[in-house]
């Protein structure tokens, strides 16, 4: 399972660059990130190469993160690949929160950042179906 | 008890050498009010009635705060057992020590005020302020033990665990703002209890003002009697005045603190049942005594007999301090009570600021930005979401008046040790 970082952001400028700038300065690369707000704030959501020291950095930082356990997995760039996978999941009763694609070097597939309810659940079906999990491993140091 | 049923004689003889020890108390023995008198080219010594106790100028809430921390001590601090101080939402913290005497007198008032209210040695009482810097819980505790009751000093915090215990040890009577208590009728109704069934038969509640829809809708809830007491930290705290089981206002502990009824504007003693500004005098008070204090609060003494017997006067409800009062669409509300409830949420800090919203001259809304907490923080907007429900339906059983809620991020909001801007408008289209 891959370790995703959070971070609660009001909806005011700058506040995205500063995040962007701690990390950086840190020496974290982002690997993938999705935000989606409401009128009052937002959730910054990140998968970046080191996610320990990203949450040990934005916390001296005084910016309030959280991690997360999210499943990447690999679906064919084709029409039709993602809608396969989602279909499993949904046929097993579990239920997606949010995803959203993730930054690869060319390739024929598509990695997924996915979060579900019942995760242990989610990877017996992905497993079962031979949905291509992608490890941690490889995510952090793409 | 004896003294709430002596007659006006009796009383106006206790509460003339009450005065003469307090005024002559405090000449001697603190700067603060040695250099009051000196300026104002009086000694009290001299005193010999009442009118020459109008003749001494009143304190008020900016002189207290500016004698921030010890400065309006009376004895040597080694005489002081125990310090309290006000929240301090709109500037420093006004201090209260309290001697030896002065805690025995406290719980001998706090106990009358229980006493009228219904509470026997018998009764179990659940008490749901917080025990802290702030007099309620502290107050009450000790009022409560000296009158004889079964005392479960629960504080503040923790509702459903709150529910249960009183549940399960039998509680009769609950001691809490009322805000609080509406707050916990809901909870329970969501946990799928009828609050009616906990056989809770009086509520003792202080703190916060009330208004007499909050009273009616706490009695039906419960189905207790609602007595509501009074008293400020700058005086002594509660227990001051309170309920008896007639309804009508609270009886004031006359013969121990000194009521007078003025008009805010001029300082005017005025007559008996005219509506003004209450001014209080403690008649018993070693540590840090104070004289002619300016309560900001709207009432009147009224001249009418109360059924009960007693013959200490009634004063009217207090429906808020004057102050800090905000009105939108004819709502008044208190920051106090804002604070009380969000100090109820781990998942947000007691930082928080009021946005009125003004639209073409009106207050139209209010928003409440209250800093989350890391407890509070979680990766799911729906979480986040139903956080902000919730402060808002606690919000709308205190108020009557639903805001709306803005979630910030940790320390975002300004902090000063001075005068914090907790309040600003905003005007919108």
């Amino acid at each position: 399972m891959i370790k995703q970082i959070s971070v609660f952001l009001e909806n005011k400028s700058g506040r995205l660059v500063r995040i962007a700038q701690v990390l950086g300065e840190a020496g974290i690369n982002i690997r993938g990130l999705s935000i989606a707000d409401t009128s009052d704030f937002g959730i910054l959501r990140m998968i970046v190469d080191q996610p320990d020291q990203a949450i040990a950095e934005l916390k001296e930082k005084g910016i309030m993160a959280t991690v997360t356990e999210v499943i990447a997995i690999e679906v064919p760039d084709t029409p039709g690949g993602l809608a396969k996978v989602l279909a499993y999941m949904n046929d097993a009763g579990i239920n997606i929160e949010y995803l959203y694609s993730f930054i690869e070097k060319p390739t024929t597939n598509a990695i997924i950042m996915m979060r579900v309810e019942k995760i242990n659940e989610a990877l017996e079906v992905l497993k079962k179906q031979n949905v291509p999990i992608v490890g941690d491993d490889r995510i952090y140091s793409f | 008890m004896k003294n709430d049923y002596i007659s006006p004689e009796e009383r106006a003889e206790l509460q003339m050498k009450g005065l003469l020890q307090s005024v002559a108390h405090a000449y001697n023995n603190s700067p603060f009010y040695r250099n009051i008198f000196d300026k104002a080219g009086i000694n009290p010594n001299d005193f010999k009635t009442v009118e020459d106790y109008a003749k001494i100028p009143f304190t008020t809430k900016q002189d207290l705060r500016d004698c921030y921390p010890y400065g309006m001590a009376a004895v040597p601090l080694d005489k002081i057992l125990r310090i309290h101080a006000s929240s301090g939402t709109t500037g420093k913290p006004i201090v209260a020590g309290y001697t030896r005497r002065d805690l025995d007198d406290w719980a001998g008032s706090v106990a009358r005020v229980c006493e009228m209210a219904g509470v026997t040695e018998k009764t179990i009482v659940q008490i749901s302020f917080g025990y802290g810097l702030f007099t309620g819980g502290f107050g009450l505790h000790y009022g409560l033990e000296k009158l004889g009751a079964t005392v479960v000093p629960f504080s503040s915090g923790n509702t459903e665990r709150q529910l249960s215990l009183m549940k399960d040890f039998k509680t009769e009577a609950l001691v809490s703002t009322p805000s609080f208590a509406l707050y916990m009728a809901e909870t329970a109704v969501e946990l799928g209890y009828s609050p009616a069934d906990f056989g809770l038969k009086i509520g003792l509640f202080g703190g916060e003002p009330t208004s007499d829809a909050m009273r009616e809708d706490i009695e039906k809830q419960w189905g207790l009697k609602a007595t509501v007491n009074y008293g400020l930290t700058e005086v002594v705290g509660p227990g001051i005045a309170g309920e008896c089981q007639c309804g009508g206002g609270m009886h004031i502990l006359e013969d121990t603190y000194y009521p007078e009824i003025i008009d805010p504007k001029t300082g005017e003693v005025l007559a008996e049942g005219a509506i003004g500004e209450l001014v209080l005098t403690p008649l018993c008070k070693e540590g840090f005594p104070v004289l002619r204090y300016r309560t900001g609060d709207i009432t009147r003494l009224k001249a009418e007999p109360c059924a009960c017997g007693r013959t200490t006067r009634l004063i009217d409800y207090i429906t808020g301090r004057s102050d800090d009062m905000i009105i939108i669409k004819g709502v008044n509300i208190f920051p106090s009570q804002i604070e009380e409830v969000l100090a109820g949420f781990k998942e947000v800090s007691p930082h928080y600021r009021l946005v009125l919203l003004k639209q073409k001259g009106f207050m139209k809304d209010l928003e409440i930005q209250v800093e989350l907490t890391p407890e509070g923080f979680s990766d799911r907007y729906k979480e986040l979401e139903a956080l902000e429900n919730r402060i808002r339906r606690y919000l709308r059983s205190t108020l009557s008046l639903a805001p709306k809620i803005k979630l910030l991020e940790p320390k975002s909001l300004e902090r000063s040790t001075g005068k914090t801007k907790r309040v600003v408008i905003r005007e919108i289209e």
